[in-house]
């Protein structure tokens, strides 16, 4: 009993890892832009096919640093052709250039790279579990959770100590007075949906080696990930941190003693937290 | 009197629609389809047009509207007046709960929560497979017959029957949102859609004007749930989904979110054209997407929107 709480734990924070990290790029995106970008598990779920079809022929350590790459200039160029005009402009049609996009992402990915699932190869090394007793501790897991740590660690620097990061954190409270200081929102702008971006494909490779390509997989992520966003507070990146891990391991929990409750769970908690902090826990008041 | 011969045209058409439908190429459940949806749409756009608030998750409310006409069907035997009576009231109760946990937020976030709340009722009939089908949906019944103080009226192989029951309904629910409308009630709908902090400080009570607006939206978003039920004598867990949401959006921009009829007008285009292109192409999804592009980039106003300001 205690090595399945144990396991689905485990499983748990790996998945909030994942759901901690899309939700990071859909809410750095939100803060500054105020834009949600429904597009978010489209551009993930080309991260994964990149790296598939990168992975063939520069193996596994190629895609992985250069799929995110590829995605991340993608957003640009799909931020400065047509989100940029929407600034602005109610929040309305962004959402929906962004979900029409969503849709269109799905069908191409299935266009292009067929309906069926594809295995994505991940090295001999990372493959074996580390231990005989923890089973489910493969090393692509741990690597996983490392390399998530590592980026989300980077975003956090950059922010707190570049002279981006913090014309960003500027920007997300008062973008007037950051642009009226004579610095280029338009380029800052374009930068910080290329990080939101980045971040997506980045969970998308590392999603492929573990859950396996299949062109609904973006589309099915971006609702927790809203949820942590939502439960985190919106307008708080620590926030939104935090509530990717907790749902996480709220829908691991559930797993063990309720397994046709693990989706409803984080609707649940979600409702929960509007209900006693309609702000979110890490919300900033009058933000909400 | 302009106003009233615009009016006498639209109903004109409507109700002639049986007889003219033919003509155009089209058939009567197409129309029935245009109807139904398009009043979905013209109930999302009561709250979005007309008081400002976007909601990205009335496809849970349609939804609902739908499984309880099916299930009320299925598996209580009920006739077709009570199954949509009880489509509607279970929408209701469900915008009745969840309505005060999102009405304190605004803008994007009001938004944000609404698409994650929309998704509960799609995992819950996508997972409780044995009541509500799961993923093939509830189908096995037909849409039983119509039976009021003593008359019977067969809809099931009468498509032009179900179409004036359909068409029975939308006057009802449109005329009602129309009266609330120009009653004050609507006025300070618009005075909240116009300027939320100015309407506050004049007294009025924000937060339950919105909640209003919200429950007698879904109510009729339900209504139109369970008339599309009984339409393809089925319940499709897919117009649960976040994605049917979006189409009843861009339903209510395409045909011009500030006119009370664009969002029918929306509808019959979108229909229309997704009829189309699900014929000629496998990718029709694409295509609907580049079609939500389009629509963003080139016509924000709407087909109204865009008469409105040539006139």
């Amino acid at each position: 009993m205690t090595q399945l709480i144990l396991f689905n734990v485990t499983n748990g924070l790996i998945v909030g890892a994942f759901y901690a990290l899309m939700a990071l790029g859909l809410s750095l995106i939100l803060n500054l832009s105020g834009i949600i970008n429904f597009s978010h598990g489209g551009f993930l779920t080309l991260g994964g096919y990149l790296a598939y079809s990168l992975s063939l022929s520069m193996g596994f350590w190629g895609a992985l640093l250069l799929a995110p790459l590829l995605v991340a200039a993608l957003g640009i160029a799909v931020e400065a052709g047509l989100i940029r005009r929407l600034y602005g402009k109610d929040p309305l049609y962004s959402l929906l250039l962004t979900f029409g996009m969503a849709l269109m992402f799905e069908d191409l990915t299935r266009f292009t790279w067929g309906a069926s699932a594809k295995p994505f190869v991940i090295p001999e090394a990372l493959a074996k579990p580390l231990t005989q007793q923890f089973f489910f501790l493969t090393g692509y897991r741990v690597f996983m959770v490392a390399i998530v740590l590592l980026a989300v660690a980077a975003l956090f620097l950059v922010l707190r100590f570049t002279r981006l990061g913090i014309r960003i954190r500027a920007g997300t409270l008062d973008l007037e007075t950051v642009s009226a200081l004579g610095i280029n929102v338009r380029a800052l702008r374009s930068l910080n949906f290329g990080m939101g971006i980045f971040m997506a494909g980045l969970a998308g490779v590392l999603a492929a080696g573990m859950l396996g390509l299949q062109p609904t997989m973006g589309n099915a992520l971006i609702m927790p990930s809203f949820i942590a966003i939502i439960v985190g507070g919106i307008g708080s990146l620590p926030g939104t941190l935090f509530g990717g891990l907790l749902i996480g391991v709220a829908q691991g929990i559930t797993t063990v003693f309720y397994p046709s409750a693990s989706e409803a769970i984080i609707y649940i908690m979600m409702g929960l937290v509007l209900l006693v902090r309609p702000r979110g826990l890490f919300g900033e008041e009058g933000r909400q | 009197m302009r106003r009233i011969a615009i009016l006498a045209g639209i109903w004109a058409l409507l109700t002639l629609a049986p007889f003219w439908l033919p003509l155009v190429g089209g058939y009567t459940t197409l129309g029935t389809r245009v109807l139904v949806l398009g009043l979905a749409a013209m109930a999302l756009n009561y709250l979005l047009g007309y008081t400002g608030v976007l909601s990205f998750g009335h496809a849970a409310y349609v939804g609902l509207g739908a499984y309880g006409a099916a299930m009320s069907i299925k598996f209580l035997g009920m006739g077709a007046l009570q199954a949509i009576a009880i489509g509607t009231l279970l929408g209701a109760l469900a915008a009745v709960a969840i309505g005060p946990l999102i009405v304190r937020l605004r803008g994007i976030y009001f938004s944000m929560c609404t698409i994650a709340f929309g998704q509960v009722f799609y995992f819950i009939a996508f997972r409780w497979n044995t009541v509500t089908g799961g993923d093939d949906g509830l189908g096995g019944w037909k849409r039983p017959a119509l039976e009021f103080a003593g008359y019977k009226l067969d809809l099931l192989t009468n498509d032009v029957a179900y179409y004036y029951v359909a068409l029975f309904f939308f006057a009802l629910a449109v005329g009602g949102m129309g009266l609330l409308l120009a009653s004050p009630l609507g006025r300070v709908q618009l005075s909240i859609r116009e300027n939320e902090r100015r309407a506050r400080f004049l007294g009025i009570p924000i937060e339950r004007h919105i909640l209003l607006s919200w429950v007698v939206s879904c109510l009729v978003a339900s209504l139109a749930g369970a008339l599309y039920a009984l339409l393809n004598n089925f319940a499709d867990p897919r117009i649960l989904r976040w994605d049917f949401s979006g189409d009843l959006v861009i339903m209510a921009v395409l045909g011009g979110m500030r006119s009370f009829w664009g969002p029918l007008l929306g509808a019959a285009i979108f229909v229309v054209l997704q009829d189309y292109l699900s014929s000629v192409t496998e990718n029709w999804m694409s295509f609907i997407g580049l079609f939500f592009v389009l629509v963003v980039m080139f016509f924000p106003r709407g087909v109204l929107g865009i008469l409105k300001r040539a006139r």
